[in-house]
């Protein structure tokens, strides 16, 4: 039995064909669409690497099953920058050494955008690391994710108040 | 993971007849039964998604001043709708104190009600566990055992349930309606998870192919609203469960309590509502005393089930410390670290 499956990734609309009921959205972004800067970390929901934005909401891609969210819109990190203008969020990570081998950045950056689109944290470091706390990083770049994403969401604020004035 | 049947039924009742199978389970978010598949703890020959079946995602203001709660409003969303938060607030707190941003983004309210423990011999395929394997036997007897229950446990199991939610919810009366081949039903949340006895395998009153459509509040339960919290001790700050937690809420009039209202999560199989605790606190005076003396009362049956003395004593104090919060009052905004005990708050007795 197949299992037809609609999603909407990165903007693009696409219907994928599964022969498995199994399949994880992170595996379906991984193995059947190319789309590898999503991450297979612990698998099991702990560590925050595969983490996307499913239907405006940071989720862990890897427990969620792809044929259940027929029809819903996910956003990659393939998908955050303009052109060859990275995303606020990624700047930040770049500006402030929000990481040391990279392998949990593609999640890190999904949830703080994720976070700040929440709009709870304000610009308290204890809500940042709260909020942040589903992401794990064993490298330990922990100070400089924390001055990112405060840093981001400074950006990211007075780029919307200048869009209203 | 093992394979299995999957159904995405159109309605409630479609939805109930398809789950009633042998072997079959409910899918919503997924956030513990995948963790569980995967891990071959769960095996359903049959998973049934109930996430695209409509109305059960809606959070309603009922006519005589209740909530209506779908079952697949997600925590996060619950949390931070503002009419619940600000007549709810111990329930906002408990919700935000568990897991972490991505998971209470997904995680629906039956699911929470129905998680499994996380006892490590549960999760361990290779550890006799009578709840995954009944008359298996259990290796948490005797094996590491500090975070295990210390009320209402039985030779055959000394897990505890998860929920931070479900601690709030059974102090404040919450009710659970549930659909199922014989039609609507409903049961106190006191009265839906089971204590383990011999038979740790039933873990609630759901009959196979039951669903929990909504959980509701009672008007009454909001006018704790301006003195009610939720402290929780964990291992880590954040993204942990609770070694223990305490719901507290009052209602004060005239520098009195006139009502409480207690409950404890991380000590038993169920959440602990502490009946004889309240009752003395109601009519007492704010007094850091009176709240010992409701601790005393609500840890009165404890009695550890292995390396776990200590979670006794640190459970009344965390009561202790939940009734003061309580009293203190209701934060206008939410903690940084929503149910830390090592926030301080101006005029509270530290227990």
């Amino acid at each position: 039995m197949t299992f037809s499956t609609t999603l909407t990734v990165n903007g693009v609309t696409r219907t994928i064909q599964l022969d498995d009921p199994r399949v994880t959205l992170l595996d379906l972004l991984r193995e059947r669409l190319d789309l590898t800067g999503t991450k297979k970390g612990c698998d099991r929901g702990q560590c925050g690497a595969c983490t996307v934005i499913l239907d405006g909401r940071r989720v862990n891609s890897c427990l969620a099953l792809a044929v259940s969210h027929d029809g819903a819109h996910v956003l990659t990190i393939e998908g955050v920058a303009d052109g060859n203008r990275l995303h606020p969020v990624q700047e930040a990570f770049l500006a402030h050494d929000g990481l040391q081998c990279g392998f949990c950045t593609p999640g890190q950056i999904m949830s703080a955008i994720g976070l700040i689109n929440e709009g709870e944290a304000y610009d308290d470091p204890e809500r940042v690391r709260e909020g942040m706390s589903g992401n794990l990083c064993r490298c330990g770049a922990y100070q400089g994710i924390t001055q990112a994403v405060l840093d981001a969401q400074k950006v990211l604020e007075a780029a919307r108040s200048q869009e209203v004035a | 993971m093992n394979n299995f049947d999957y159904i995405r039924p159109a309605t409630v009742q479609a939805a109930v007849v398809a789950a009633s199978e042998p072997g079959a389970a409910y899918l919503a978010a997924g956030t513990n039964l995948l963790d569980l598949m995967k891990g071959g703890v769960t095996r359903p020959r049959r998973l049934v998604d109930i996430t695209h079946l409509p109305d059960l995602d809606r959070i309603e203001e009922l006519p005589d001043g209740g909530v209506r709660i779908g079952a697949l409003v997600r925590n996060a969303a619950l949390a931070r709708n503002p009419s619940f938060a600000r007549r709810f607030p111990a329930a906002a707190e408990a919700l935000l104190s568990g897991a972490s941003a991505q998971l209470r983004n997904a995680a629906t309210v039956g699911g929470n009600l129905l998680q499994r423990t996380r006892c490590a011999y549960f999760y361990d395929v290779a550890s006799a566990c009578n709840k995954r394997n009944p008359g298996a036997g259990c290796d948490a007897r005797g094996g590491d055992n500090r975070l295990h229950a210390i009320m209402g446990w039985s030779e055959s199991c000394i897990a505890t349930h998860p929920s931070d939610f479900c601690v709030p919810l059974v102090a404040l009366d919450a009710v659970v309606e549930i659909e199922g081949g014989a039609g609507r039903r409903e049961i106190s949340l006191e009265m839906f998870h089971r204590l383990p006895g011999d038979a740790p395998e039933r873990e609630t009153v759901l009959e196979p192919g039951e669903m929990i459509v909504a959980v509701r509040l009672p008007q009454e339960a909001a006018r704790f609203a301006a003195h009610s919290r939720y402290v929780k001790v964990r291992e880590r700050t954040s993204y942990a469960f609770a070694v223990v937690s305490a719901a507290a809420a009052l209602r004060i009039e005239g520098g009195t309590i006139a009502e409480a209202r207690l409950a404890l999560g991380g000590v038993a199989l169920k959440p602990w509502r502490a009946r004889e605790a309240e009752r003395i606190l109601a009519a007492a005076p704010i007094d850091a005393s009176i709240f010992r003396r409701a601790a005393e009362a609500a840890l009165a049956e404890a009695k550890p089930s292995g390396d776990n003395g200590f979670k006794i004593e640190l459970a009344r104090r965390i009561v202790v410390r939940a009734i003061a919060l309580a009293a203190a009052g209701t934060p206008e905004q939410m903690p940084a670290l929503p149910a830390s005990p090592f926030a301080t708050v101006a005029g509270v007795i530290h227990g």
